[in-house]
């Protein structure tokens, strides 16, 4: 079930009774590698830019993991993709490479966007990834455009549009959320819900907190969900992009989730309580969640996972190094890719 | 005393109508508040109410009649006691218009036309040309589809895509709420996916309200992906100022879009422009910003009658060849500076008129070229000067041309106030053919 109380790490409980009876060994391990991989590449991003070698903006997903991995678990490769610029974890998923991204962060020619994209500007047109987008809710209306495509194409294909509890409060996500349901577009809207708009809590930005009522007056049926437990999040995406892909419209998901840095390498993240960060870490972290439940009902063993976090520590060693042997872009390719 | 029912201004840029149906006749007793008669203008069918009380005594134009003069009588009503023969019926200056929009007299091109003297061509309004762009491309490609406020059922609030929706249906000619950056945004994400979406805003006034998605969606998206994400899409609609409108609607945008790379921007006169360009802005694989003139759309001008008109983007074309300045434009002023020309060959000073037509990438060649030849530069554009596209030109012409200049070059433009609604003010504040010779006339000594 998808848990309707939030993840405050206060009252929220792990819903794990029912978990071997949704997800296989191999789907859980599976679910353990992608966010364990988004938490080493992520950590590693943290340590590049304290090294001077990432610079500009960089906003970690550490702490979100459950999000992306559930969600994606539940797609299909017709689905686009588009995210704002927390991304990183997006597009490891998609099945974009480490090295890809890790060069794009250290602004490389061998970068996905040739280095001229950076951290928050990173697309893959192959994975039907669109951003990547660095203006807060711009992804909303652009997502809600690849649902039109997907529509006036009857591809079968449904879009997948992630953004922020801070870009909620933006006016084009609720211009998207009237045409979405008016014309039935097919698109899930995924609020990921970390409770800080940057440095502003929830209850400080929002006149409703509980924004999976967001899209009541637009007839966009709304579920909260657990989002530090993949394996609830991948059974309410499921019910999302299947009611999107029926033809009944959008629908909207807000994940309660939790980031564990601030809002960007930059930040400090001195307003919210100082043991908050580490009492989510300690009791909600949705990579334990997997571990622990895993362990304790023998569906794998610690010789299983430390296969898995080797493989994951080798695939960020090789992007890091990558990333940073890769040469600059080429002086030449400053004017290029402004027209086609 | 009779009281005269006058056809009556249903927009701010009427200027003529068609009395389409009488819904009285001679002899009924109207109240205040009756409708008389269905007029149509250019723009949409409307009903006309009377305001005063009596008896129809005479109706002066049948029903049908087409090019009836704004304030020109067309009805009379007795007022109380009122007893008067009624008139004979006035025939209308012209009765069969195949067209309905107003042709007004244009300054013939002096210089030779795009096409070929042997090419066939028809008349057409700017209006219509712009629809044939859409309807041609909406054929030509399963890709392309039309959305914007009004677009469909209502026909387009300026009627630029009148029958469109019967051809192409509600899947490919879509109206949108009132929501200029939701459907802008919601276009250039179709974009990305593939599609080629044509916006229409029903002002560029209102694309205040997307202009995040024209240029951080649209614009820069192909250089930050490194090439992958490209959008072929094109933002239309009317630009600058109509008449009487006040300064909310009355914004000259050219230059803001100009600035920006991975816009192009195109700005055109005439209705072969108009049509070669938007079907060449259609297939572009750029976002394209189209600025068109809502004072331009009612003019009839001869396009060539060939199948699949396309121009070049990118190219300015010399409307009028001179040798004593260059005078540049676009836009609605290309025809200002065309009558300023005119007048200034009466007063032995021959000007060369560029129209820029494409204002991103501009065409700086043929500016730099004609400036070399006449020595001498005014640059014309309707909005405001500062940071502007006159500023841009004679800054192009100073850097590659300063050598060739026998004097400064000038900027004609809106004058530094927003655009008011007062006629007087607004004559003044709006740039004149007047204007233009004055400027000529200034740096020429003359």
């Amino acid at each position: 079930m998808a848990a309707k109380k939030g993840a405050s790490g206060k009252d929220a409980k792990i819903i794990d009774n029912s978990l071997s009876n949704i997800a296989s060994r191999e789907e859980l391990l599976e679910y353990y590698r992608q966010m364990l991989l988004i938490r080493r590449f992520e950590e590693k991003a943290g340590q590049l830019y304290g090294m001077g070698l990432i610079a500009g903006f960089c906003h970690l997903y550490i702490g979100q993991e459950a999000v992306v991995v559930g969600v994606t678990a539940a797609q299909n490769e017709t689905d686009s993709i588009i995210t704002g610029y927390r991304d990183h974890g997006h597009m490891l998923v998609a099945g974009i490479s480490a090295r890809e991204i890790m060069a794009e962060l250290t602004g490389r020619a061998t970068g996905c966007s040739r280095g001229k994209g950076g951290s928050m500007h990173m697309f893959s047109q192959e994975k039907k990834f669109y951003g990547g987008h660095g203006i807060v809710g711009a992804q909303v209306a652009l997502g809600t455009g690849l649902a039109f495509a997907h529509q006036y194409n009857n591809d079968n294909g449904v879009s997948l549009a992630y953004f922020g509890d801070g870009a909620a409060n933006q006016g084009q996500v609720y211009e998207s959320f009237n045409m979405a349901s008016l014309w039935k577009l097919p698109v899930v809207y995924i609020i990921e819900n970390n409770q800080y708009a940057m440095g502003t809590a929830i209850d400080r930005h929002s006149s409703e907190v509980e924004l999976f009522k967001r899209g009541i007056s637009f007839e966009i049926i709304g579920e909260a969900v657990d989002g530090m437990d993949v394996v609830a999040v991948k059974e309410a995406a499921s019910r999302a992009i299947d009611h999107a892909r029926s033809g009944k419209g959008p629908y909207l998901l807000e994940m309660k989730t939790y980031r564990y840095r601030g809002h960007s390498m930059s930040d400090p993240a001195k307003y919210r309580p100082k043991d908050e960060p580490k009492h989510m870490r300690e009791t909600r972290d949705p990579i334990d969640h997997i571990r622990n439940i895993g362990l304790e009902k023998g569906i794998f063993t610690e010789d299983d996972l430390k296969i898995i976090d080797k493989e994951v520590k080798e695939i960020v060693a090789d992007a890091a190094e990558f990333a940073q042997t890769s040469p600059e872009p080429d002086a030449s390719q400053l004017m290029t890719d402004i027209y086609l | 005393m009779a009281i005269e029912i006058l056809m009556p201004a249903l927009s701010p840029t009427m200027e003529e109508g068609t009395l389409a149906k009488w819904l009285v006749k001679v002899g009924d007793e109207v109240k205040s508040g009756d409708v008389l008669a269905e007029i149509e203008t250019d723009k949409a069918t409307m009903e006309v109410e009377t305001i005063d009380e009596g008896t129809i005594e005479a109706l002066l134009f049948d029903a049908g009649t087409a090019g009836i003069k704004v304030n020109t009588p067309i009805a009379l009503i007795s007022g109380e006691g009122s007893v008067s023969a009624p008139p004979p019926k006035v025939e209308a200056a012209s009765v069969a218009i195949a067209n309905i929009s107003t042709p007004v007299s244009v300054v013939s091109n002096l210089v030779e036309p795009d096409w070929d003297a042997n090419t066939p061509t028809i008349k057409i309004t700017v209006r219509d040309a712009l629809r044939d762009a859409m309807a041609e491309e909406l054929r030509r490609d399963e890709k392309v589809f039309l959305m914007g406020e009004e677009v469909a059922q209502y026909q387009g609030a300026y009627k630029v895509s009148r029958g469109l929706l019967d051809e192409f249906g509600p899947k490919r000619v879509i109206d949108t709420p009132i929501t200029e950056h939701g459907f802008a945004g919601l276009a250039t994400g179709a974009a990305m996916a593939g599609l080629k979406p044509i916006v229409e805003f029903m002002t560029f006034n209102f694309a205040m309200q997307a202009i995040d998605h024209i240029i951080n969606s649209a614009a820069k998206a192909l250089y930050m992906s490194g090439g992958q994400i490209s959008t072929s899409i094109v933002f239309r609609g009317p630009n600058g100022a109509a008449s009487r409108v006040g300064a909310q609607h009355s914004h000259d945008y050219s230059s803001w879009y100009s600035n920006v790379p991975g816009l192009k921007v195109i700005a055109p006169y005439d209705a072969a422009d108009a049509k070669g360009l938007l079907k060449a802005a259609i297939r572009d694989p750029n976002p394209i910003v189209f600025l068109e003139h809502e004072m331009l759309y009612g003019i009839e001008f001869d396009i060539p009658d060939v199948e699949d008109y396309v121009l070049p983007i990118g190219k300015a074309k010399i409307r009028r060849e001179g040798t004593d300045v260059t005078i540049t434009a676009h836009s609605r002023m290309v025809g200002h500076a065309l009558k300023a020309a005119e007048e200034l060959e009466g007063l032995g000073i021959s000007a060369e008129v560029i129209d820029l037509r494409t204002l991103r990438p501009l065409d700086t060649e043929t500016i730099i070229n004609s400036v070399k030849k006449t020595n001498r530069l005014v640059a014309a554009e309707e909005g405001w000067g500062p940071m502007g596209v006159g500023a841009e030109v004679i800054a192009v012409v100073v850097d590659q041309a300063f050598d060739w200049l026998d004097a400064q070059p000038v900027r004609v433009h809106q004058k530094d106030c927003p655009l008011p609604y007062a006629a007087n003010l607004e004559a003044l504040s709006l740039p004149q053919p007047s204007d233009i010779v004055a400027a000529v006339r200034k740096i020429c000594n003359k």
